[in-house]
């Protein structure tokens, strides 16, 4: 990096670089997370917390932070379990159009999440082409909570696959081989010698989705319906009060999802790193193959 | 427990690695599944494991034909080239993974890890974790866990590749005392001929998917059954020739000739370097010159240039060299102590190649390629 004249002189001078970075950091962090951050908590407790707990335990409210933790929570396990499983097809097994597969994972990365939930609803929707299906097994999708975790999954779908596959890609075949030869059983070999290492893989994948489907509008708002008590979310009914002139009610809800993300975040970092420290889980060895999908990668 | 391998053939994507290949292999012997990499030695092992299925053909392990059982049924004990320990375990977990999983009672499976333990000589070291032991330990440990179930057939698969000379050394002596102590039928592969050459009880040599020579270690030193296997077990000079009258004719060399060769038949003569002799003549006595003197340890290497054919490759103890005055350009004659000589078709007399080790390179790149496409 070399800039010219004096600014250039002043930036790669010695001991610049290092304070210069840092307050360029927390400036940054303190613009962008924290001051948003403590208006939050500013407006959610500008009232007293007597008020910001009335806001929150209000039916209304209280109904739409449970069907967020319900959906959240079935999208977490439906996303890790599923993910986990097409990360395995993916890596192997010789999928044809594997590499076309690979990108298409990516697409409800780059999809905006209204087209994403408007691709559930298009599919669903009394005109779309799976209505006759499931309204002949009686299933209701749309404007309930099948229809929000189906929405939910769409978006979440990467985070297992991306945390999973490169664990997978890592685990070296000989060694499952060889637990082969020593007597073990398919289920033996996954119990013992795949899950321990991608154990993490799969957890991280749970823990983003979970977080992703918290705070998700942009898909639900399309097929939930947004019916109060029923399908209305806690972010579409953060977006309804502010919309009907009720930021404060919408600040308290709001805190409660932040204060959720942050303790699982905390949570999260926790175990995992515990037991890294506790196990001593090693650098994985790698054989031949190991190597040869490294180099892959 | 015998090994009976009948007709085996595999091929991967259309390409044959395994071409019809039959051996056995009797109860407590230790036999060397020999050749260069690519040559589907690994297969063969393989296949005898249940790792892989064969396109045809049948293994026999004591009286029960297996090649349709799985791995897991077949009661062998497997060692992998780059040992496939499991990486999250402790050493002891290690072990008692194949007890583990056919239900043993704890006490048991804690007894015979002791036992393993001890036999491979790791005492102390059961807790720790294989990234915390050396290249050698981790093959022990591998060694330990094949042997902990008691199978009745243990399989190597390149069991010394991994790790540095040294090491490399001690584990064959030990391996050979090992397996003198269990008594366990045993087959390992092998690049290496002094490996295969020193341990093995019977050598088997694989090239292309054959097998071309299954021998003791000395009717495969004294008698190679061809012009490849020679060459593999250190015949490394090829110099073509023609039989005539009670001489092969090389052109520069002469040799004797054996028996069971028509006059005037084209000829391989294959010499280790040790077999080739060198003798001080004067300047216009012969055409071959020798190019250069390197010290190789317990004797010296002497390459002898000879015009218009090419170089020769010499070991010579260093006494030796020192006494006949050879030096570089010194004219030489040349003459063989020993030779294998097989017919040939092709090579102009006199031609000295060292092709097949050459190829033999090769043929590693190419498995090393397809290893990583797999």
């Amino acid at each position: 990096m070399k800039l010219g004249g004096r600014l250039g002189k002043l930036l790669n001078a010695p001991g610049f670089h290092r304070p210069a970075l840092r307050s360029l950091a927390l400036g940054y962090l303190l613009i962008l997370v924290i001051l948003p951050a403590g208006g939050l908590v500013w407006s959610a407790l500008a009232h007293g917390p007597v008020v910001f707990w009335r806001h929150v335990v209000q039916p209304e409210a209280l109904a739409a932070l449970r069907l967020t933790f319900v959906v959240a929570t079935a999208t977490a396990l439906l996303s890790a379990l599923l993910g986990t499983v097409a990360a395995f097809a993916m890596t192997r097994f010789r999928i044809p159009g594997r590499g076309v597969l690979d990108a298409v994972v990516d697409l409800p990365f780059v999809v905006p999440t209204a087209v994403g939930g408007l691709m559930v609803f298009a599919l669903y929707a009394p005109s779309g082409p799976l209505a006759g299906a499931t309204s002949a097994l009686g299933l209701q999708i749309l404007y309930a909570k099948p229809g929000i975790v189906l929405a939910l999954m769409f978006v979440t779908f990467p985070f297992t696959i991306r945390a999973v596959q490169p664990l997978i890609e890592g685990l070296d075949l000989a060694v499952e081989e060889a637990a082969a030869t020593l007597g073990a059983t398919r289920g033996q070999t996954f119990r013992w010698i795949v899950w321990p290492s991608i154990a993490r893989g799969v957890a991280t994948g749970a823990l983003l989705s979970f977080a992703r489907a918290l705070g998700e509008f942009g898909t639900i708002v399309i097929v939930s319906g947004n019916l109060p008590y029923k399908t209305k979310v806690a972010s579409v009914y953060i977006y309804g009060e502010v919309e009907s002139g009720r930021p404060e009610s919408a600040a308290a809800v709001s805190l409660v999802l932040v204060l959720l993300s942050a303790g699982l975040l905390l949570l999260s970092d926790r175990v995992l790193h515990r037991r890294r420290r506790g196990r001593r889980v090693p650098v994985v060895e790698t054989g031949s193959l190991g190597a040869a999908a490294e180099g892959r990668r | 427990m015998r090994i009976e391998v009948r007709n085996l053939s595999k091929a991967f994507s259309g390409v044959p690695v395994v071409r019809d290949v039959s051996f056995t292999v009797e109860e407590g012997q230790l036999v060397a599944l020999l050749g260069p990499s690519g040559g589907g030695k690994s297969t063969i092992l393989r296949i005898v494991a249940g790792l892989e299925d064969p396109d045809a053909g049948s293994v026999t392990l004591g009286d029960r034909r297996v090649e349709r059982v799985p791995a897991r049924e077949r009661g062998i004990g497997f060692v992998f080239q780059h040992y496939a320990l499991f990486p999250h375990m402790t050493v002891a977990d290690n072990i008692g993974f194949g007890l583990k999983v056919r239900k043993q009672p704890p006490g048991e499976v804690a007894r015979r890890v002791e036992e393993m333990i001890a036999l491979v000589g790791l005492q102390g070291l059961g807790e720790r974790y294989p990234h915390e032991l050396s290249g050698g330990q981790r093959q022990r440990v591998a060694l330990a866990r094949a042997l902990a179930p008691s199978p009745r057939v243990l399989l190597l698969d390149e069991p010394f590749g991994a790790v540095d000379a040294k090491v490399r050394h001690d584990l064959r002596t030990w391996l050979r005392r090992l397996h003198d102590n269990v008594g366990v039928t045993s087959v390992f592969v092998t690049h290496d001929q002094s490996e295969a050459l020193e341990i093995a009880d019977r050598v088997i040599i694989v090239h292309h998917g054959r097998i071309e020579q299954n021998d003791t270690p000395e009717g495969i030193w004294r008698g190679p059954a061809n012009a490849f296997v020679a060459e593999f077990v250190g015949a490394t000079n090829r110099i073509a020739g023609r039989v005539a009258g009670d001489e092969i004719d090389a052109g520069f060399l002469r040799h004797p000739r054996p028996a069971g060769l028509e006059d005037g038949a084209p000829v391989l003569v294959l010499a280790r370097p040790a077999e080739v002799m060198l003798h001080p003549v004067g300047e216009d006595e012969s055409p071959a010159r020798v190019h250069r003197i390197s010290f190789v340890g317990h004797s010296m290497k002497v390459e002898v240039e000879v015009p218009g054919h090419g170089t020769l490759t010499a070991e010579i103890p260093p006494a030796v060299v020192r006494a006949k005055e050879l030096v570089p350009g010194r004219p030489v004659r040349v003459t063989l102590s020993a030779a294998q000589i097989f017919p040939s078709d092709t090579t102009p007399p006199g031609t000295i190649t060292t092709a097949a080790r050459r190829q033999g390179r090769l043929s590693s790149l190419f498995s090393r390629l397809r290893r990583a496409r797999a």
